[in-house]
Formats: C-alpha cells, structure tokens, sequence
C-alpha cells in the first residue's frame, strides 16, 4: 500500500491538458469536465483509500454517445482512461493515474425499463445496485447479486468487478444474473452484447467482460434478470464452541444436499464486537456462530430449517435460535451487516481482506490467520461467506502510526497467499485491482498472465483502459509483453491442489 | 507451470490423420507439431455433436477420447474436476453415486444425430454450450464451469478459475471458452459446480392451452415464488409422443418442472393449481419417475428424433415468442418451446439457404439469435450457422488470434475467417 508502481506518466499529455480540456469539452458539457483541483479531490480515490491519485481530469459524461467521441479521441491521443462507477470498490481499481482522465458513469444513473413479461431490468450503469431492487419490490421481485455495498455501488461496478453477496451460493454472482450490457470500446465503437435472452451465440464476450475491471472496455448500459421473492426466508443463528465444529457443520449441510440462501460464520471477535455494535443477540459465549438463512416455500423451510438444527447438534453445537418473524431475522443479519462500523470502533483503522477457499479448509486457514495476528501483532476479526467460500478478515490498525500500515499490507498478502496456498483463490468479490496485483503470479504461471495479456492487447492495443490494474507491473515486463514473475511450485504445502 | 517433456513416449505417429493423445504430453506435443507445420486440427471428443457449425476441412482429427477420466470428486465442495475427454455419462453416473447432479442438464444431441445415445464429452458439452430446460432457474453450461485447463494453439498449457463459486482473479476465461466450439483452445481439465438431486419431482402438465394461453402460463409460473425449473410447450401435433398412464387429456401439453423436497412440492403443486386456476380436468401431475422420462426426452429432442430433417434454434425476449411463432408459419415448422418461452426449437421438411436467411431475419427483428443445428452439409457449407453482426466478428476475430495466432483449431467452424 505504502509505495506503488503505476504506468509510466505521458508528460507530453500533462503538457497538453489546457488543449485536451478544451477537446472534451466539445464532445460533452463544459460543467461535466472537472479539471480544478479542489473538483478532482474527491475522484482521487475509491474504496481503497490507502491509495491517492489526483487524475488529470474527470469527465462524467451523459449519455453513451459522448462516451463513444470521448474514448475514440483519448485513443487517438494515446490519453489514459480509468472508468469509475460509484467509487466504493476495494481493490483499488478505480484509482486514477496522473496523466489519466477519470471516466465517471455517475450521470449514468436512470432505471430505463422494468419488463416484467421478460423478467428483466434495464438500467444505466451509475444506477446503484439497491435500486434495482427498490424499482421492481412493489411488483414482488428482486435483483439477487447483494453485495453489503449495495445501498451505494452501481451496477456498472457491479459488473466490472462481478460482485457477489452473501446470496452466492444459491442465486450465483452478478455474471450470472446479467443478461446483457451495452459497451463502448476502447476506439469508440458501441456494441450491444447479449439482450433480453441468454446465452448470446458466439464468444462468450458477456461473461469474459463482467469481472474485467474496466480494462477491456467501458459499460454504458446493463440488463439484469429479476426473481420473484420466496414465500419465506428464515434465519437461524447456531453458536459453536469451535471454529472447527462449525466449519464441520458447514460441510455437513452441503453434503446433506442443503443449500441455503446464505450461510455465514463470524469468529469470536468479530461476534463479540458486532453484538456490542447493534446488540444483535448473538451468543457471546461461542468461538464461532453460523447464521444460515432458508428460502422457498413455507413447508421447504421449516423442513430444512429444522435439519439444520439437528446437523448442528451433531456438530456439538451450543446454541440454536431460529427467527420467529421477519423482524428477529433482520435482526440476525444486523450485527454481521455492521461488521466494519463494528471493528472501526474497536482500531482507528482496519482493512478488508477478500480471498476465497475451498469451505473445508476453512478451520486450517483460520488457525493460519491466527498465527499470522501474533506474528504481526495486529488483531484480526473473520466472516467468511461460509456458503461460497469467500473469506473476509478484517484487521486492526492504525493508518497514523507507518509500520502498523507497512505491518497490515503484509499481514494481508500472507492471507491472500494463504488462500492459493490452501486451493482457493486471490479475490471472491472485490476484485485484484491494484491492491493484489502482484498476487496474480502466486495464482497464475508466465502462460496464464500472458494469455490474459493477449486478450487486453486484442481489445485495446494500447493498453489504454485503466492500465496498471489486474496484472502485475514487476519491472519493465507488462508494457513490453513480458512478464517477471515470482518462482512458483518451490512453495510449502506441494501436496494441496492449487487449481 | 509449462510442464517439461520428461515422459513423452513419442509414440505419437504424426503422419497419421487422426491424432490420438494418450495423455496430456502426447497433446501438448501434438499441438505443438500442428502450430510448427500450419497444420489445422479438428478436435473431437466422441463425435456426438460434431456436425453442428461447418464442416471442417483439416488435414487432421485430434481424438480426445482418451484424455479420459475424473481427477478429483469433492462432493462436499460442490465440484467434480475430469479431464476433457471424459464422457458425461461417467460424470452423472459418479455423481448420481453421492446424489448429486449437473444441473444445467446439457442438451443431449445423440438421437437426432443418431448417436447410439451416446451423449458425448465434458469438453465437447462445455464447448458447444446447449442447456436444458433449467436454463432460467441455474443457469447453462457457462455457469457451472468453475475453471479450466487446456492449450492454446501454440502448444501453451493455460489455466483460468479454479475450483470455487466466487472468483474475481483475472479475466474469466472459463466463459469464454465455453461455447466457442473449440476454435479458441483444447481443454484439457476442466472443473465443475455439481449440486445436490432434488428428492422428488412433479410435473403438472396442463392439456390443450393454445400457444398464447400457455406462454402466458408458463410466464406467470417462472415469475412465481413457486420455483419451478422447467416449462415447456409442446403443440398438439407433438402430443403422441408423449405416452405416460396418467397423461389422459388430449391436445398441446403446457408443462412445469417442480423439483424439492417431497412436502416442497407438494405445497408448490397446490399453489400452482389456486395461482393458476387449474382444474383437475385438463390437468395431470406426473411423478418423479414419468417427469424423469418426460424431461429426459425434453432434453433429447425426442419429439424430432425420427426424421432426417433440419433443426434450428432461436432464442428470443418470451414477449416475442407468440409473434414469432406466428411469423414461421409461412415456412411450416414443426416446434416446441423451452426456457418458459424463450427458446424455440424448429423442425422444417426443406431448408434453403434463403430460408435460414429469411428465418433469421424474423428472430433478429425480435431481438433473437439464430443456430442452424441440423441440416443437409450443401446448406451448411453455404449459410451462417450462428449468427454475428460485423462488429461482434471483428472482436472475435481479434480473441481467436490472441489464443490460437495460426488458425489451427477448428478454423472456420463457428464463422469463416475465425
């Protein structure tokens, strides 16, 4: 976090930025090109605020046609393009760069059709995610991707980074809850992928762009398919005197032919902090806690519900409460919904960790991460998606005092390095961005980060769009099509499958 | 990590036509040789699905059927990893040991293309894409693909995903590779999502609704909170295909998937019959065996298994479905409909290739896609088997370079030039 290499700068293009300015403004509103210094402040960051940039410029165009002359001409320029949508990603992958123009897709922020006949919305990618559901609620419907951003992100984020929630395992991600997106390519160029349909024919080029991080072209408009809401939805809270016993009972359910709506597993010192935090009624006395929530029919519910009950007692579970209303479950969900709040009361500062590993291993990583807490002497809290895998301890520090910042970046390569080591991967729901891009080689060989390469340069051959994300920038090797990478398989732990 | 030439036995004979990797070094190196010598490859796995997309006209066959068998079978993770070649039937047959499934029930071409009700490979499955009737409710093949492994047209062995749900690592390739009818890649491995078999299935079907009536059925049914995870319309001149004890009704069949927990779907059959104001006499449930029949032949094409004839598929918005239809009856189809309404597959005596033009054209008004998936090589040869517009081909175009520079998998296969 502490120092970060990013492209090369284009001096010739800073040089020019009274021109450039001047350009853009004949291809979108004046008002929408901010280029004082205090209107830049705020784009100088996302999610991740450990890194600053002030761009040289952002735009926020208003509609895809100004999108289109905006990007053919920053391609004739060979002028640096980061889109952003709502900003509250993680990893870093809305970062400006100095000599870039932040693209923001904020105007972008209109529902432009509700078609309940084909079970789809249409909206504009600065529409946020909780809108969706807001525009088709009153009819009985939702749309399911919830990541806990989702008051705020935008759905063109949402793609870009295919964001998750805690409603993976059942209802999947947002790739597959999308069913077409309208895009502008890096020469200005507007196609439409997909539609009102599924699985468009040809090259998958739907599922290859949700995930991409804006590197592969800029979204000016998504469909995304909506569900009915279930009869009923049911939560029930288990305590476990062991991180191990309720791992066991996570894959006893699974193995059951369960599969709940969601399934999550907060550690000891997350549930403690939570429950102080919005007094949720967890059980304090436990080492870990399940919140496994069921949706379907009435008579599906209470049927499974009560076999998870009965599963988690063979897994010596020490306590069980189900929900009795809609008002207890939302009150389940209260405390792990406020787990940053939580532990920002407990550190000035703490930083969201996001890997994914197989659910079994999930006792034997966490015993890890313990370890790894008293190596760095910085205090970690864990949920974990324990339905999809996906991992999210937050450590505790503090941002003022340098080494404890130094001490939590570390901290969290170890866990991420962790998570490969133990079979899983770099990122469940946030992304790469810039924040784990030099992970990549720990994940991927010389081969894999080439092939991907080849696909950036097909799509954009001079690697305009948002550059110095994803992919590693060790030396001189991704702008010249070559990479460094780190020695693999002289690892540790030969033996745990990697793919 | 490229892996090394350490074991080859290079008993590889590589002026022979078809080329028989033993394992993944024989492939790797076969690959290699072709990407030396400009030799184009057509890959199969067990032929099942092969004569959907063009002809190919390769100096050699890759024969993938030996890169066979299942590497690792996790049950309680939700996945099963096996090499590309492995047939599917082997992979439901293993998962049906821990009552498990693959969800996306991938459409099983064999009778149609007379087959031997063979079902063909993982590999060929994942790279053509066609899924069953649970489409709208899990999803196709490209949702169930967790990661894979496999060579790029210069020998390179590449791996993208891995083997859990959620996962933003890079380019999701996975994707992109299936459906793309091997011209970007050979798979080698490939790992995916199984999910646990439904204990009991209900299907109600409802006798004699007329196509706008049953779209409308079908509609309301998916927008339900009743879950259902299949609806398909089958007009009547397609009734006595169909012959279950308890199927008594006459005329077109309207019918719903209900899959769960027996007291599940109970409970979802009797709010099926007060949301839809069925009644009892043109109505018929079927139990989970006569349903597993029903939409086994569903997922078959059964109803088309007889002829010599030309099959195509459309899919369209459902709002367009009735409008559609109605449009194709010029040209004297023979048809069902999946997916609740949104797909359309169609039977037709002749076919020219201004037919397939002049029915493409209707399904691209409507915002649709057309596949040609059967017809007599002559046509073939000379139409567009998927279809693309100019800017779509170019980045194709561009893709299909990045991965496979001199052409050599399947060249020309999905579109001429690619």
């Amino acid at each position: 976090m502490t120092t970060l290499k990013m492209p090369k700068v284009d001096r010739k293009i800073l040089k020019d930025r009274e021109k450039i300015i001047q350009d853009i403004s004949n291809f979108t509103k004046r008002e929408n090109v901010l280029a004082e210094r205090e209107e830049l402040k705020p784009y100088e960051t996302d999610g991740l605020t450990a890194y600053k940039q002030t761009p040289m410029l952002v735009v926020l165009p208003e509609n895809t046609q100004e999108v289109s002359k905006i990007l053919s001409y920053c391609n004739k320029r060979k002028i640096k393009v980061v889109p952003r949508g709502a900003g509250t990603g993680l990893a870093g992958s809305a970062l400006p760069l100095e000599d870039c123009i932040l693209l923001g897709l904020g105007k972008f922020n209109k529902i432009l059709e509700t078609d309940y006949q084909n079970r789809c919305v249409v909206a504009q990618p600065g529409v946020t995610n909780l809108a969706i559901t807001h525009a088709v609620e009153d009819k009985g419907f939702y749309y399911a991707p919830d990541p806990s951003s989702q008051i705020a992100c935008s759905i063109g984020g949402n793609v870009a980074e295919n964001s998750g929630g805690v409603h993976s395992l059942k209802y999947g991600t947002t790739t597959n809850n999308i069913l077409g997106i309208e895009v502008v390519l890096v020469d200005g160029t507007v196609t439409r992928i997909g539609g009102k349909i599924f699985d468009s024919p040809g090259y998958d080029l739907l599922g290859l762009i949700t995930g991409s991080e804006g590197l592969l072209c800029v979204i000016t408009e998504v469909t995304v398919r909506i569900l009915k809401k279930p009869h009923t939805v049911k939560a029930i809270l288990l305590g476990f005197p062991s991180i191990e016993d309720g791992g066991n009972c996570v894959t006893q359910i699974i193995s059951e032919g369960i599969i709940p709506s969601g399934m999550e597993m907060m550690d000891k010192v997350l549930l403690q902090a939570t429950n102080n935090f919005s007094k949720a009624g967890y059980p304090l006395d436990a080492e870990a806690m399940l919140i496994v929530e069921l949706d379907g029919t009435k008579s599906e519910v209470d049927e499974l519900i009560n076999k998870v009950a009965s599963i988690s007692k063979e897994n010596k579970c020490s306590s069980v409460k189900i929900s009795k209303s809609e008002e207890e479950r939302l009150k389940f969900w209260s405390g792990r919904k406020a787990a940053f709040p939580a532990c920002g009361e407990m550190a000035p500062d703490y930083y969201c960790v996001d890997g994914t590993i197989p659910r079994g291993k999930l006792s034997k990583v966490l015993k890890e991460i313990t370890k790894l807490s008293k190596k760095y002497k910085l205090p970690v809290a864990n949920a974990f998606h324990a339905g999809d895998g996906n991992l999210h301890p937050i450590i505790m520090f503090d941002a003022n005092d340098k080494t404890s910042l130094e001490k939590t970046e570390k901290f969290g390569e170890d866990i991420l390095k962790l998570c490969v080591k133990f079979g899983g991967v770099l990122s469940g729901e946030h992304g790469i961005g810039v924040e784990k891009r030099e992970l990549m080689c720990e994940m991927f060989n010389n081969n894999d980060i080439q092939q991907q390469l080849n696909i950036k340069n097909s799509l954009d051959p001079s690697s305009l769009l948002n550059p110095g994300k994803v992919y590693p920038i060790l030396r001189k090797c991704a702008e010249e099509g070559r990479l460094h990478i780190h020695g693999r398989d002289k690892s540790k732990f030969s033996d745990i499958p990697r793919f | 990590m490229e892996e090394i030439n350490q074991n080859s036995q290079i008993s590889l004979d590589f002026n022979s036509d078809i080329l028989k990797p033993n394992n993944e070094n024989d492939l790797k190196e076969i690959i290699k040789y072709c990407y030396k010598k400009d030799l184009p490859i057509e890959i199969i796995g067990t032929g099942t699905k092969n004569q959907i997309g063009k002809k190919l006209q390769c100096s050699k066959t890759l024969d993938m059927s030996n890169i066979s068998g299942i590497v690792e079978y996790k049950p309680e993770e939700l996945y099963i990893t096996v090499k590309a070649g492995t047939p599917i039937k082997i992979v439901q047959h293993e998962l049906k040991k821990k009552n498990q499934y693959l969800a996306f029930e991938p459409v099983n071409f064999s009778e149609i293309f007379k087959k031997d009700s063979k079902e063909g490979t993982v590999g060929g499955t994942l790279s053509c894409n066609f899924s069953g009737s649970r489409r709208f409710k899990v999803g196709s093949a490209r949702d169930h693909i967790l990661g894979f492994k496999g060579y790029n047209g210069k020998g390179e062995k590449i791996k993208s995903g891995g083997t859990v749900v959620k996962n933003v690592t890079g380019y999701d390739l996975s994707k992109l590779v299936t459906g793309s009818f091997g011209t970007l890649l050979v798979l080698s491995e490939i790992t995916l999502k199984v999910l646990p078999l439904q204990t009991d299935i209900k299907t109600i079907i409802i006798s004699g609704l007329a196509l706008e009536h049953s779209l409308g059925v079908m509609g309301s049914a998916i927008a339900s909170s009743n879950d259902p995870s299949g609806t398909v319309f089958y007009p009547q001149n397609l009734r006595d295909n169909f012959v279950f004890n308890d199927l008594v009704h006459p005329g077109s069949i309207t019918a719903i998937r209900i899959e769960g927990t027996k007291k599940s779907t109970e409970e979802r059959v009797n709010n099926f019959f007060e949301d839809l104001a069925l009644t009892d006499k043109k109505t018929t449930i079927l139990d989970t065996t006569q349903s597993e029949i029903f939409w086994e032949d569903t997922r078959a094409l059964k109803v088309f298994s007889k002829g010599e004839k030309n099959i195509l598929r459309a899919v369209i918005p459902p709002s367009e479905t009735a409008n559609l239809i109605n449009r194709l009856k010029t040209f004297h189809p023979s048809y069902f409909v999946d997916w609740g309404g949104s797909l359309i597959w169609l039977e037709l005596d002749y076919l020219s290739n201004q037919k397939i033009e002049q029915i493409r054209k209707r399904v691209l008004e409507v915002n649709g896609y057309l596949t040609v998936i059967k017809s007599p090589e002559n046509i073939k040869s000379s139409s567009e088997i998927f279809t693309i517009d100019p800017i779509k081909f170019k980045i194709s175009q561009n893709l299909k370079k990045s991965f496979d520079p001199k052409r050599i998998f399947n060249p020309g296969k999905m579109y001429t030039g690619i």
